[in-house]
């Protein structure tokens, strides 16, 4: 195996076809509305393939508009690194009692 | 109010049809989202940040009770169980499921509503005064004319793909309530001295990345001819108007770049060629509307009940309301009354389904089972008895909607921003709580007087903040959220343009901002001067010296 270029922590999101709702891509090509349990990306490498991975679950018409995201990784504790990006994933700030941020973790901002 | 007819409802029954075998394809996989997108668009359906959004329209923001029981029901069985009314009219479903929104339109169609061109380069949903019918001061109901323009550019074959989105708004009074000069047409009514009614016709008006105040573009035109003036101008907007830029796509680019008098000359030969056909309006069309908006059935004229006016003294919150909330209403004996959507704690323009169905119930009670949506993300109950207003108040008490701070510095426009909005730079909402929590004295409020603050995530201003007295625009400083300040722009009659005081301010320190240029107009207001007065007399100087007192110290 080569030594891969190493590049900023990764992860892929999207908004699910059905519903709309944030995801994220795991490791084994499902998704997830929890970014703790998506799969992070250390290396170019691992970015292509998880693009592919993304953009197949796009064109089987699972998810929309996958792109990935910058985050944080500190002792599996994932997080987005953009204010844009932590409140896809863990708001809206307000109405905190109807958002999703009640049904998978309060992350603060 | 206005009822479809049978071909209004089957033209929006099959649309339904027709979009859910659209969701069914895209779902299946069938069609992409690059096929897909102006399909759900043209429907009101947008992606947002977290989720869809659905812009359901309101035409000239009037609901019936059952209209708002239904929108209480979807947002309860299809939504989260809330709704966000907009500057539109229109009221915005956060958390729809794509599966589900042809079930949504469908229950909407019952109640004669839907979303159609609420969104895309198209004719948006057309506005107007919210006391249209009500207000003591009125020349004519500008709704009959709203529901005209609405079914003219409802699906018109020739302008489904404009340069861009196009808005309307009419008003019947000379006391401008619906921002009529910040849209691409505005519309005026005037008495001309011989008693004509007819319409003066502004133009090219708008906010966002360019705001513009609109243009006279004709001072008196005739009722008849409304539709084929308005087509005229269409016309040549659908023939120049810029397609290469999307930032230069709007009318008002079009009248900066050929001018006013220059496509005035343009408009008004096409205009020559069809005034006298088709789209000429018969009377007997006008009537026919105009009957669809007659006035309820008052109540011969009564002096309020004798006890209602002891209470009042009584009762100091009561007569705030009463004050600030309550306009004056043309039939004797009735009032306009304001339902405080900004209350401390609540979302601009935010109503619960709980909350939908005990205004629904109480519109049924005291204002003839209709209200109206304010582009200000307030709501109105156009007929209220006089004599019913203590009860009013103490049922609207209960639902902590009756806020006496109408056009006041906590009766703010907000858009939904960086919370919602997949366009937005920063958060507007959260900006919007912590000045109402600032300011939630009621009689510093009072005290302050009318200061219409107004905040927008992005400079596509959905919140009017050029339109604002103080307004706010979130700005994104290498990834932090930063606040701009504008001072002593006005949507009245008397229109104008914030003008940007300085640097922006940072999250932390914006809302001192506000309580600095608060404080300052305190300073230097004539007895009996609003803030705007104030400004205008006086200008940036005083504030902006305040704001900055070493130069740059909040530049970022």
């Amino acid at each position: 195996m080569t030594e891969e270029e190493q590049v900023a922590l990764k992860i892929f999101t999207a908004n699910r076809l059905s519903d709309g709702i944030v995801v994220f891509l795991c490791g084994d090509g499902s998704w997830t509305e929890a970014p703790d349990a998506s799969g992070v990306i250390g290396s170019t490498d691992m970015e292509t393939r998880m693009k592919a991975v993304a953009d197949a679950a796009e064109e089987a018409a699972i998810v929309v508009g996958p792109y990935p995201i910058e985050v944080s990784n500190e002792g599996g504790d994932v997080r987005p690194l953009s204010l844009r990006e932590s409140i896809r994933a863990y708001g809206p700030t307000t109405h905190p009692e109807f958002a999703k941020q009640s049904a998978v973790a309060n992350k603060g901002y | 109010m206005y009822r479809y007819d049978e071909l209004d409802q089957r033209l929006v029954d099959e649309r339904v049809e027709q979009f859910r075998d659209q969701v069914a394809r895209r779902l299946a996989g069938e069609i992409t989202e690059d096929e897909f997108k102006p399909l759900r668009l043209m429907n009101g359906l947008y992606l947002q940040l977290h989720a869809y959004m659905l812009r359901i329209g309101i035409p000239y923001g009037m609901l019936t009770s059952t209209q708002l029981r239904t929108l209480a029901e979807i947002s309860r069985k299809y939504d989260r169980g809330y709704g966000h009314f907009t500057t539109r009219q229109c009221l915005q479903l956060n958390w729809p499921k794509l599966e589900e929104t042809p079930d949504i339109l469908a229950q909407l169609a019952k109640v004669q509503m839907h979303a159609i061109q609420t969104s895309g380069n198209s004719f948006r949903n057309v506005t107007a005064d919210q006391y249209a019918g009500a207000a003591a001061d009125e020349i004519e109901d500008s709704r009959i004319w709203a529901e005209i323009i609405r079914q003219w550019s409802t699906l018109h074959p020739e302008f489904s793909f404009l340069p861009r989105k196009f808005k309307i708004a009419v008003t019947g009074s000379p006391h401008d309530r619906a921002a009529v000069r910040f849209h691409d047409i505005g519309i005026v009514l005037h008495k001309a001295p011989d008693g004509e009614i007819g319409f003066e016709i502004l133009i090219g008006g708008g906010l966002g990345r360019t705001p513009m105040i609109g243009q006279t573009l004709r001072k008196f035109l005739p009722k008849k001819h409304l539709l084929s003036y308005l087509e005229a101008m269409l016309r040549i907007y659908n023939l120049m108007g810029r397609r290469d830029n999307k930032y230069k796509a709007r009318i008002k680019i079009l009248v900066f770049e050929l001018g006013i008098d220059e496509l005035q000359k343009l408009i008004e030969d096409e205009w020559n060629e069809i005034k006298d056909g088709p789209l000429a309006l018969p009377q007997a069309e006008i009537d026919r509307i105009t009957e669809q908006f007659a006035a309820p059935p008052f109540q011969a004229p009564a002096p309020a009940s004798p006890g209602t006016q002891v209470r009042k003294l009584d009762n100091p919150a009561f007569d705030d309301w009463v004050r600030v909330n309550v306009a004056e209403h043309k039939q004797p004996g009735y009032a306009i009354v304001n339902l405080s959507l900004k209350g401390l704690g609540r979302v601009p323009g935010d109503l619960t389904a709980a909350e939908m169905d005990s205004v629904a119930d109480l519109s049924d009670q005291f204002s003839f089972g209709e209200l109206r949506v304010t582009h200000e993300q307030n709501l109105v109950f156009a007929h209220v008895l006089e004599a019913d207003l203590l009860p009013l108040w103490q049922s609207l008490s209960s639902l902590e909607l009756t806020t006496p701070n109408l056009n006041m510095i906590s009766d703010i426009i907000c858009c939904p921003g960086l919370d919602y909005c997949s366009l937005a730079n920063a958060r507007s909402i959260p900006v919007a709580g912590r000045i109402s929590t600032r300011f939630q004295d009621l009689k510093r409020q009072h005290d302050i007087g009318e200061l219409r603050l107004k905040i927008s995530g992005c400079i596509n201003a959905c919140g009017h903040h050029h339109a604002g007295h103080i307004g706010i625009l979130g700005v994104d400083r290498s990834g932090e959220e930063y606040y701009q300040i504008t001072l002593g722009g006005d949507a009245g009659e008397n229109a104008s343009i914030g003008k940007v005081i300085g640097p922006a301010f940072s999250s932390d320190d914006v809302i001192d901002a506000v309580e600095t240029i608060v404080a300052t107009y305190l300073e230097i207001r004539e007895p009996g001067e609003t803030f705007l007065a104030s400004y205008r007399r006086i200008g940036e100087k005083p504030f902006k010296e305040r704001l900055y007192p070493e130069p740059n110290h909040a530049a970022a």
